[in-house]
């Protein structure tokens, strides 16, 4: 019964890695970009949560309202601008990009918002948590953020797969050259993918607000953990990045059953196992490693 | 003489320090076929991938009808009506061969090819439509690449190296249509390294050598000696020392 419990903590943590992740997939699988201020982005986005809706009168929660599809609009805006104008450089320019700009977003949130932690507050939900056993708890909140991370790789499946801008998304990843001969304005295109990536992480930033606290700098260990749920899951594979993330979060809740120490050392030690038996991760293409 | 649609002048492209075309003028006009040979490297695929805006020219300028291309993206030309199917066929790999057409399709000008049109053209096609494209043969594969292309409905294509690694009865079925792609109006330039595949189908050809024109004429007009000497530079057989002088 206890491994049960641990399998039912995992799924619902990997839920929330699998949200914070898919827009990481995306943008690496879409634009070749590893964006080193995934993380940061996800915190920007619970500070501007808690500090934008006293403003506008509503429940903190109904903030992802306003707060998502402003990151959409951001992530293109970026894309368009900072992004593009790296790509256009070289690889290595995007990585120095995006890691400047977490340096410069992490340094900026300290210098508005200080180093206190903060936390979306949801009210009393936040506590409550569906008993159905006697050593069984799960967390109303987590269990929404599972459903909505399952909610947002569903939905992102149905655009990519039956809609003509989400097969031009896999045109320009599958190659950028001949969708551009095929009519398709890739930067554009980059432009949408960005915004959907923004709009995830927003979404999975107040996630992360409503489960625990988040301060400046909480960017970081999230990212890591992000990066290790898209290679256990395989790159470029939406389903992959929610196993991963389970699979991530099964390791880490069952490090921690024998010591809290060895929350953080399980998950990193599947990650590297992974790497070595299947670098192309469980549901990845071998070919996409090229 | 029927219209200009596509006029080259001047083109010369770098890659780094390499001149890979140098100062190369033609025109092709509407209807027509205009075979560009030369051996590896002579810059044929080169001047095709800077006519679709894939690479940026040093000198010179294409124009399209009278509108001058210089600053004009690739997705954009094809709206014009300029379609490349790019050497080594370069489909989505992760899409069904109908993919592949429906993308080709999107942003489609009007005119005879639609989806439906190509699959009458290549009837093996609709029994395969939701397949892979990697489960295609090369041949297939190319054709789905035509197919791809033609479903923009360009005033002109551009067929970058057709044969390239396919059996020559694939060769023949594939060329075989275009004369089919040409009554539909539609004017081509093809690069082909295999000179008797490129001198049968064309009204003119063009020979490249080192990125330089060394020939121009129509295939009843050219010996296979002239040919051979622009192709490779020199004539491989024995050559009279007076006529390599003046050469």
């Amino acid at each position: 019964m206890i491994w049960l419990n641990v399998v039912i903590q995992g799924v619902l943590v990997g839920g929330f890695y699998a949200l914070f992740a898919c827009g990481l997939s995306l943008m690496f699988g879409v634009l070749k970009v590893i964006n080193l201020a995934h993380g940061d982005m996800a915190v920007v986005a619970a500070y501007v949560a808690v500090f934008l809706t006293p403003h506008l009168h509503i429940a903190e929660i109904w903030s992802l309202l306003v707060v998502v599809p402003l990151f959409a609009l951001v992530g293109y805006v970026l894309q368009r601008t900072l992004i593009q104008k790296s790509i256009d450089r070289d690889p290595f320019t995007t990585l120095l990009v995006t890691f400047g700009l977490s340096v410069v977003i992490e340094n900026l949130l300290l210098e508005i918002y200080t180093a206190n932690a903060q936390t979306v507050n949801v009210g009393a939900i936040g506590y409550e948590s569906w008993h159905p056993g006697s050593i069984f708890y799960i967390s109303y909140v987590s269990l929404g953020v599972l459903v909505a991370a399952v909610a947002v790789l569903a939905i992102l499946q149905l655009f990519l797969s039956h809609t003509g801008t989400g097969r031009l998304v896999r045109a320009v990843a599958d190659d950028r050259e001949a969708a551009q001969l095929s009519g398709a304005n890739y930067r554009h295109i980059f432009g949408i993918a960005a915004a959907i990536a923004f709009a995830t992480v927003a979404l999975a930033g107040i996630a992360y607000g409503m489960q625990t606290q988040f301060a400046p700098t909480s960017g970081g260990v999230n990212l890591l953990f992000a990066f290790e749920a898209v290679v256990i899951g395989g790159i470029g594979s939406l389903w992959g990045t929610l196993v991963g993330g389970i699979a991530l979060g099964m390791a880490q809740v069952f490090g921690a059953h024998f010591n809290p120490e060895y929350q953080r050392l399980a998950g990193d030690v599947l990650f590297l196992l992974v790497l070595a038996v299947r670098p192309q991760g469980l549901f990845g293409k071998k070919t996409s490693l090229s | 003489m029927s219209e200009v649609v596509l006029d080259v002048r001047g083109l010369s492209v770098y890659h780094g320090q390499l001149c890979a075309v140098d100062d190369v003028s033609f025109v092709l006009r509407e209807g027509e076929i205009l075979a560009m040979i030369g051996a590896n490297g002579a810059g044929k695929s080169t001047l095709l991938r800077t006519i679709a805006g894939l690479h940026h020219p040093s000198a010179g300028s294409i124009s399209f009808k009278g509108v001058d291309l210089a600053t004009m993206t690739p997705n954009r030309r094809v709206r014009l009506g300029l379609s490349l199917v790019p050497e080594g066929r370069r489909l989505f790999s992760s899409m069904t061969l109908e993919e592949n057409l429906q993308v080709g399709a999107h942003r489609a000008n009007k005119g005879p090819f639609t989806i439906e049109r190509i699959y009458e053209l290549f009837d093996w096609m609709p029994s395969r439509r939701k397949q892979s494209t990697w489960q295609l043969s090369g041949g297939e594969q190319q054709a789905v690449a035509i197919g791809r292309a033609l479903v923009a409905n360009p005033k002109v294509l551009l067929l970058d190296e057709l044969s390239l690694g396919l059996a020559p009865i694939v060769i023949e079925r594939i060329y075989g249509l275009v004369p089919e792609i040409v009554s539909q109006g539609v004017s081509i330039l093809i690069v082909e390294q295999d000179v008797a595949q490129g001198v049968a189908v064309a009204d003119r050809v063009h020979c490249l050598l080192e990125g330089r024109t060394s020939l121009v004429g129509t295939p009843e007009e050219l010996t296979s000696d002239q040919i051979d000497r622009a192709y490779f530079g020199s004539d491989l057989r024995e050559v009279p020392a007076h006529e390599e002088l003046s050469e």
